[in-house]
């Protein structure tokens, strides 16, 4: 915060404001697709209770939410729809890559499975798993709120041919290659 | 002494039937393609038999079997099971079904869960079913080329609907 000129303490007030009202007030989209929804619910009940963080809330409508947590395996037959859902959604918007699938596509590596939603739609947090503990989700929660706070949004998409856009943690993922080559070395 | 399904199948097709096993209850028949629909309407409508659950429909790749190994004369086997609910049977129908004509009848008209099984069959492996009224693809989308579960379809080979081609 600048405390310098009038004008910059105004406006940089009212972006921390804004920061603190929208993190702890984040109307969730859970995109639910696969096994990762078992521990997405548990982490939303009364145990983990996600309405500590004021997380709390889903919403089943993307014009009414500002997070989209996707949550569990996208396939090629998916991903229009999940595009379509992530366009629908009104700005500011953020995007949680829940579960190692969402990631990087996990230990799928065949025709049906997009290899990380990130090849389709900007991912702010990845919380990789299978399924991530309780423990990882609120983490991740966490640290998006830290991000909401600072006021930033991802933009960018991953280029599988680049490689760019990824954190070097999720590079090199499983293929099948790997696979092999770790079985015939044991 | 009672005769199995399959020995009272055996009776009536012994000609079409080209093999058999039964390793403790899982009587199995392989029979010439051109006689499924016979077959099947014997063990559905036959009052003692009276098989009116078709339970499962698939179908097996043997291209590259046993690593290339085993050749088979066919390519492909159309596997059913059927479940009589009457008298607590089961029964495993086999057709070798061959590569270039890759084709066997129909049997929605039989068994109405025949449909989808059989839609399945033709997404997965592109197995034609003769006198199917809606044979589209049921699981890959419409602009999805080829038929992911043959074995000379690359495992990896990915075909988006939006996003990069990797």
């Amino acid at each position: 915060m600048s405390l310098s000129s009038p004008s910059g303490f105004f406006t940089s007030s009212l972006k921390h404001a804004l920061g603190w009202a929208r993190k702890f007030s984040i109307f969730q989209y859970p995109f639910v697709t696969a096994c990762c929804g078992m521990e997405y619910m548990a982490t939303n009940c009364a145990h983990y209770d996600q309405d500590r963080f004021g997380a709390g809330f889903p919403r089943f409508s993307p014009r009414q939410s500002d997070v989209l947590f996707v949550v569990g395996t996208i396939s090629h037959k998916m991903a229009p729809v999940l595009k379509t859902v992530y366009d629908q959604m009104c700005e500011p918007k953020w995007v949680v890559a829940f579960g190692v699938c969402t990631c990087t596509g996990g230990f799928y590596d065949n025709y049906a499975t997009v290899m990380g939603i990130d090849t389709i739609i900007p991912v702010d947090i990845y919380i990789p798993g299978c399924p991530p503990r309780p423990e990882n989700v609120l983490d991740g929660l966490m640290k998006l709120q830290d991000k909401i706070q600072r006021g930033e949004q991802s933009r960018t998409l991953y280029d599988p041919h680049t490689k760019k856009g990824r954190p070097a943690e999720l590079q090199g993922s499983y293929t099948i290659e790997n696979h092999i080559k770790h079985i015939e070395s044991h | 002494m009672l005769m199995t399904p399959l020995q009272k199948l055996q009776e009536q097709f012994s000609s079409q039937i080209t093999e058999t096993h039964a390793f403790r209850g899982d009587e199995t028949a392989v029979i010439r393609p051109e006689a499924l629909k016979a077959v099947a309407q014997f063990l559905k409508e036959t009052p003692e038999l009276d098989f009116n659950f078709l339970m499962d429909l698939s179908a097996v790749d043997y291209l590259f079997f046993a690593g290339g190994r085993i050749q088979k004369p066919f390519r492909f086997e159309v596997v059913y099971h059927f479940y009589s609910l009457k008298h607590n049977y089961r029964i495993r129908i086999k057709v070798p079904v061959d590569e270039k004509q890759a084709e066997v009848d129909s049997l929605c008209d039989l068994w109405a869960s025949a449909n989808w099984y059989e839609r399945e069959v033709w997404d997965m492996f592109g197995i034609k079913f003769k006198g199917h009224p809606n044979l589209k693809r049921i699981l890959m989308y419409e602009e999805f080329q080829g038929h992911p579960l043959r074995k000379d379809y690359p495992y990896n080979k990915r075909q988006p609907l939006i996003g990069p081609t990797y």
